[in-house]
């Protein structure tokens, strides 16, 4: 090559001055191919009424950072934050709207007023707080909530208020569900209509809870490091109380529990238990990268943006999940999940559930934790006739203790109805009906 | 059996660096090894265009810590570019822009060096690739001139840096990766559940007289040594005893469900569990692993590749031909000698766990052996041979974008064809035509559905037949050369994967083309 080459000169792409929003306005008002003409709108008027519109992010950590700054730039004038936590060190490396002297400020506070400075014209109001701390008018003022969570819980807690929220009579109620994940080089995103597509909850059984190790094999036949350090962190802990209360994020509690785990693998031959597996076991830390954070966010606020402008049809009445794998090639599956009748919380029959008649309500309990269709950690349970058990108030508590002992099959009949809740996971209230496995042996 | 010496070296006892807290949660996916790697690593970003996709590759690799950047881009921050640039402020207006996202970007991680181009007016992109620099990896954005795409893809020819193009407009973007010849991954990461070799089928002597001695006296056991025979023992026994009384090994699917049945049979149930767990776990074990290992078609294909001279005095090369003579020699590869969590006795999984390590590192003197006797064989770090015969059955080749070219016309019939199946397969819709539309205006800003029809006609002279291919040329008319943000960070996300992929040598890049399509979400990769 011998000839002079100037830099890109004659590519730069087609503005006019003073047009700042030109590139989305080259689809807001103008239609395509695959627009659905009823719908869409091509004036001004979409333009300002999607301005109006309210959005709420739920989650203000890797996704929530990356959801922010894609949903500014979407053209969204009036967004608000929710986030509890705090800026921890281990986020810098993905949450980047966050710098070191940011550590230990509210995440939903230092990333409002980022993204607001950067873009201009946009509001993005905070709230350091937890989802739980709001009521339904709080949520009933948004148009449509995008959720960038690490906790299942937090999801089912809005995906039933959500589908509380839904009021026949009242087509402003129902606000569209976008909720994205990521683990590793994988993610999902998923788009949901409350109440007229599949749930979060219909899709349970997709996250299902890691199998926990039994107790006898912590306390008495480790074989992998992680169960070393399963036993410093359940037993030894409890045991010798190095300190008042375990604080996961104070490194002099993880070394304590590192020696501890240590001088056990070593007493059994075990390898492998350092002190990063040690903070990942005790954390349950789950690996985290920006670019797995920026396709899964920019996928929710890609479907935002088509729900709000019609530009183009979005995921969620059709196919609703996007599926995303980048370990091998990059792999990405999207589909229709259907929405489930038996649905606890937005069907309107109660889901089968086999158990066995001579399990005791204890043992019943401990059951719903770790079925993949359940995941009720804290459940309170009533039948068609009565109270079974309930966790909270106390009176009531101490008054249905008795029945822990007591078996299923005395507590209620093969193909009785129960309601089951979890205050967690909202006010919804989880039908099922019990089917016996096995015959009752009363004694 | 020969004595085994437990690796237990004590790890220290101070707790984790800065930058080990800082980088944590990445440092669980590609190690400390990975990590050294992208901070060894320079990356040059030519930016054209609406210019956002590649910058949003770029602030994907600067937060994970990438040693140094350099973007060259000539344009002047336009009212337009604060519209999709998150990393442009308002007092970018009227600057370079070059020299303005360099500086946002820099924010991000104060490890990162940043450098843009030109820094004086009219300098030339020579001066840039002429300079005594050596880039990892190059990206660049579409669209671009015609002048500055050859020189970068002759430089990166010549000087065999792995070249990444970016496109985004609208709805569509697609990113291609072009290797400087063969790029062969040992550390792919496959799913911990298929990587379970344990040669219950093929025994070597010191596993099966571990099984029989545990086994001996099966049935006059204690309830707590029958409760915990790890499943691995079990399934030896249970092997042996069938092939006993039938002549082989249980092979067929007819056969290993009546196996599972036959060592269902051996549970104890007389005990207040009803059953014993480890004889569910080796039910549940025997279709997975009573199995003869064979070998994968990835790792024929290492076998099968001819290395070039620059490429046969490699480590991997070398090490390759040495697993492939183990492998002819004893029909298996090299055991990676990992054993799944089972229920047992500590101590006795302990054992088992040794006799597997025992074979694995003596598969591994072995390759050894074979590797040193190659000329350039003693430069070899036994590590890496280590790390080779534990992931023998997942290494993989990727070949560069010059080996076996296929014609563009041959991928659209192909493509076409299963289209006009898709709805008996079920399968969705080709992604080509969104290859093929943005591909039209490579180098120019933007382009009307028909001058976009016409070009692609000059390659598939059907095109203005199939209604796909118009209405996705409609589409990309309408974007008018502009990027939505939504994509191009989705764009620059995926990019980024695949840069940090090919940076670390870690997991498994796609060959060569990603296509995505922001109105049915999906993606597809095609070799193009």
């Amino acid at each position: 090559m011998s000839q002079p080459v100037m830099v890109a000169s004659t590519l730069q792409a087609p503005t006019v001055p003073d047009s700042r929003w030109i590139y989305l306005d080259n689809v807001r008002q103008k239609k395509g191919p695959f627009t659905d003409e009823e719908s869409f709108d091509a004036s001004g008027e979409a333009v300002s009424a999607m301005e109006k519109m309210k959005l709420l992010v739920i989650g203000a950590g890797g996704l929530g950072c990356e959801i922010l700054k894609d949903l500014a730039l979407s053209g969204f004038k009036d967004i608000h934050v929710i986030d509890m936590d705090t800026i921890d060190v281990s986020n810098l490396n993905r949450q980047f709207l966050f710098r070191q002297s940011d550590v230990g400020k509210s995440k939903a506070e230092v990333a409002a007023r980022f993204v607001e400075k950067r873009v201009k014209g946009v509001s993005i109001t905070p709230h350091n707080c937890k989802i739980q701390d709001k009521d339904d008018e709080f949520y009933m003022q948004f148009n449509i909530v995008i959720c960038g969570l690490d906790s299942i819980e937090a999801r089912r807690w809005i995906n039933s208020t959500l589908v509380d929220l839904v009021d026949n009579e009242n087509p402003e109620s129902l606000k569209p569900l976008i909720d994205g994940g990521t683990e590793g080089f994988k993610g999902q995103s998923r788009v949901i209509f409350p109440t007229m597509t599949s749930c979060i909850e219909c899709q349970l059984d997709m996250h299902a809870p890691r199998a926990a190790v039994p107790l006898c094999t912590l306390a008495t036949i480790p074989r992998q490091p992680e169960h070393c350090i399963e036993w410093a962190h359940i037993m030894a802990w409890e045991q010798e109380k190095p300190f008042p209360k375990l604080d996961n994020d104070d490194p002099e509690h993880i070394t304590w529990l590192y020696k501890k785990a240590l001088a056990r693998a070593q007493e059994f031959n075990i390898s492998g238990v350092t002190y990063s597996l040690t903070q990942g076991v005790v954390k349950n830390i789950i690996p985290a990268i920006a670019s797995t954070n920026a396709i899964i966010a920019a996928s929710c606020c890609n479907e935002a943006f088509k729900i709000a402008t019609s530009t183009n049809p979005s995921l969620g009445f059709e196919e609703n999940y996007m599926m995303y794998s980048g370990n091998d090639s990059i792999y990405t599956y999207t589909f229709k999940h259907e929405k489930k009748d038996d649905c606890p919380v937005c069907g309107n029959i109660a889901r089968n559930m086999e158990i066995d008649p001579n399990f005791t309500l204890e043992e019943f309990i401990e059951s719903l934790a770790a079925r993949p269709e359940a995941q009720l950690k804290k459940p309170s349970i009533r039948s068609e006739q009565k109270t079974i058990y309930m966790q909270s108030p106390e009176s009531l508590e101490l008054k249905t203790r008795p029945n822990l002992v007591k078996k299923m099959g005395e507590l209620v009949e093969d193909g009785e109805e129960i309601g089951v809740s979890d205050p967690s996971l909202g006010s919804v209230n989880f039908k099922y009906r019990l089917r016996f496995s096995k015959p009752f042996k009363s004694h | 059996m020969t004595e085994v010496v437990t690796d237990q070296t004590p790890p220290l006892l101070n707790g984790p660096t800065d930058k080990e807290k800082k980088y944590d949660r990445q440092l669980r996916l590609w190690a400390a090894n990975g990590q050294q790697a992208l901070e060894d690593a320079h990356i040059l970003l030519l930016n054209s265009g609406s210019g956002t996709v590649g910058v949003e590759t770029l602030k994907n690799l600067v937060l994970p810590g990438i040693g140094k950047f350099t973007i060259a881009d000539s344009s002047v921050v336009t009212e337009a570019d604060l519209g999709v640039n998150f990393f442009l402020d308002e007092e970018s207006l009227g600057q370079s822009r070059a020299e303005c996202c360099v500086r946002l970007l820099q924010e991000l991680n104060p490890d990162v060096k940043g450098d843009w181009f030109p820094k004086q007016k009219g300098e030339e992109l020579e001066n840039l690739l002429s300079v005594d620099q050596k880039y990892t990896l190059i990206m660049y954005s579409l669209p671009i001139d015609p002048r500055s795409l050859a020189l970068v893809q002759e430089y990166s020819r010549q000087q065999k840096i792995p070249l990444v193009a970016l496109h985004s407009a609208g709805f569509y973007s697609y990113f291609r990766i072009i290797l400087p010849g063969s790029f062969p991954i040992v550390d792919t990461h496959p799913d911990s559940t298929a990587t379970t070799d344990l040669r219950l089928l093929n025994p070597w002597p010191e596993l099966s007289d571990f099984a029989a001695k545990l086994t001996d006296n099966i049935e006059n056991l204690s309830a707590l040594e029958h409760g915990h025979i790890p499943y691995v023992v079990l399934l030896l026994y249970y092997l042996k005893r069938w092939k006993e009384s039938h002549g082989n090994y249980p092979t067929t699917y007819q056969d290993k469900k009546a196996f599972r049945e036959f060592v269902s049979a051996g549970a104890r149930t007389d005990n207040p569990e009803g059953g014993e767990e480890n004889f569910d776990e080796a039910v549940a074990a025997v279709l997975k692993t009573v199995t003869v290992p064979s070998i994968p078609s990835s790792v024929k294909a290492v076998f099968d590749h001819k290395p070039d001279d620059a490429e046969s005095s490699s480590s991997f090369w070398i090490i390759a031909d040495a697993v492939k003579r183990f492998y002819e020699k004893h029909n298996e590869l090299p055991l990676p000698g990992s054993v799944p969590d089972m229920k047992a006795q500590s101590s006795v999984y302990v054992q088992l766990q040794n006799i597997y390590k025992a074979k694995a590192r003596q598969d591994v003197a072995e390759v050894l052996e074979t590797v040193r006797s190659h000329p350039h064989g003693n430069e070899i770090d036994i590590g890496e041979v280590e790390t080779f015969c534990k992931n023998a059955a997942f290494i993989k080749l990727i070949h560069g974008a010059d080996a076996s070219p296929v014609s563009i016309q041959t991928i659209a019939e192909n493509e076409f064809q299963s289209d006009e199946n898709a709805p008996l397969t079920m399968m969705p819709l080709s992604l080509l035509p969104i290859y093929l539309a943005l591909n039209a205006t490579s180098h120019v800003p933007s382009a009307s559905a028909s001058d976009i029809l016409a070009i692609i006609s000059k390659d598939i002279p059907d095109a203005a037949s199939n209604p796909r291919i118009v209405k996705v040329a409609e589409e990309v008319a309408r974007a008018n050369g502009g990027e939505l943000h939504n994509i191009s960070a989705l764009t620059g996300g995926m990019a980024s994967q695949e840069v940090i992929k090919i940076i670390t040598k870690q997991y498994i890049p796609i060959d060569n083309t990603c296509i995505f399509d922001g109105i049915t979400s999906r993606t597809q990769v095609l070799r193009i």
